[in-house]
């Protein structure tokens, strides 16, 4: 087996820990908490895009990775402010 | 004009991080493409242009201090990291054993600066059992959800040396 | 035998950042409420992706050595995405305290809580 191979094995494994997190994301008896759990989501996916970066041996993956990290803060930042009262 | 010079200057370099490697035979400066080079600059200016009040909104330049970064980087690989390894460790028993005694407290690190109390509470909440709520900003007050409550409350017990940090990187 | 140390460096390196996101996960399903789930979420996760990137950055640094040179822009980028997530993921899980704090949600089985009674006064 190339040794490549074994970041799409962690790629695949951080799957399963997204799923884990999406149960919380559906049980969630508040809204915070399913924020937490989709501010979960989102960083296990920018662990994965590196992983799968290295695997696919594609730098395009990392510059979506960025990408993915600063959007999806930003978005955090939205939906706290919005349960803050403040839009 | 100061601020936009350094404004644009920083992400001029953030651009060439980005694109470094782009170099075709026949066109390259060192490891750059001059088209690369070009859209750089141009693009910087623009990003100067508009950002030129965010970096510096006090008009305080004391962050130019390559001291500062040299400190900054010792503090991310010497205590920051260790105290991010115990917490780790620290969360994984909790999470196992389910012992929790959880509580949020006030502190008062005696910063005085915007940035410094961001770096505070950044480092607080990646440290051992404890996550930054909220923040008085008249005053400075964090108020710390602290996992494991030992009365009666010291700051030492909760953030241990990091606001002699932040004071040394950011004041 | 260089080659053979980093190999086995870069299985250390991805077990550990695997094991802090699956401890993540778990204990944002074990923990009672939304605080303790943010220390879990927050710290584990951060932790485990610090390592899957400086696994990757050794990957990248280590092909490069050889002789790839597209490699070295791989970890060039990686150490970018790894700044991104050091700074936004402790400011989003603040951000998301204070907003579960100030839209009326108290931590359970608290011995004490200054910031309710600071704001009562």
């Amino acid at each position: 087996m190339p040794f490549s191979e074994i970041f799409l094995v962690v790629g695949s494994l951080l799957v399963i820990f997204m799923i884990l997190s999406l149960i919380r994301a559906v049980l969630g008896p508040t809204i915070p908490d399913r924020v937490v759990a989709l501010d979960t989501i989102n960083t296990l996916v920018v662990a994965s895009m590196v992983a799968l970066g290295a695997g696919y041996k594609e730098v395009i993956y990392i510059d979506v990775a960025i990408v993915y990290a600063i959007l999806s803060f930003i978005a955090t930042l939205y939906i706290a402010k919005y349960l803050e009262g403040g839009i | 004009m100061l601020t936009f010079i350094i404004t644009a200057v920083a992400v001029f370099a953030l651009y060439l991080l980005l694109t470094a490697g782009s170099a075709i035979p026949g066109s390259t400066v060192f490891l750059w493409s001059r088209e690369e080079i070009l859209a750089g600059i141009i693009l910087s200016i623009v990003a100067g242009l508009i950002g030129r009040n965010v970096l510096f909104r006090e008009k305080n330049y004391r962050m130019l201090n390559p001291k500062r970064w040299f400190l900054f980087i010792v503090y991310l690989v010497g205590p920051f990291f260790f105290a991010m390894a115990k917490a780790n460790f620290d969360v994984a028993y909790r999470v196992l054993t389910g012992k929790i005694n959880p509580g949020i407290v006030k502190i008062s690190p005696k910063l005085s600066t915007d940035l410094g109390i961001t770096l505070l509470a950044d480092s607080i909440t990646l440290t051992p059992g404890t996550l930054s709520v909220d923040v008085n900003e008249e005053t400075n007050d964090l108020y710390v959800h602290w996992i494991n409550v030992k009365k009666p409350v010291k700051i030492e017990n909760v953030c241990g040396s990091f606001p002699e940090w932040a004071r040394r990187i950011a004041e | 035998m260089i080659e053979l140390i980093l190999r086995y460096i870069l299985y250390i390196f991805l077990g550990i950042g695997l094991f802090f996101n699956c401890l993540g996960s778990i204990g944002l399903l074990r923990f009672p409420d939304v605080y303790t789930r943010l220390h879990a979420a927050t710290k584990c996760t951060t932790f485990g992706s610090i390592f899957i990137a400086l696994a990757v950055i050794i990957y990248g640094l280590g092909c490069w050595y050889r002789g790839e040179s597209a490699y070295a822009t791989l970890a060039l980028h990686t150490i970018a995405a790894l700044a991104a997530l050091l700074i936004t993921n402790p400011t989003g899980a603040h951000a998301i305290a204070r907003a579960a704090h100030r839209s009326g949600i108290m931590p359970k089985q608290a011995v004490m809580d200054e910031l309710k009674e600071d704001k009562i006064e």
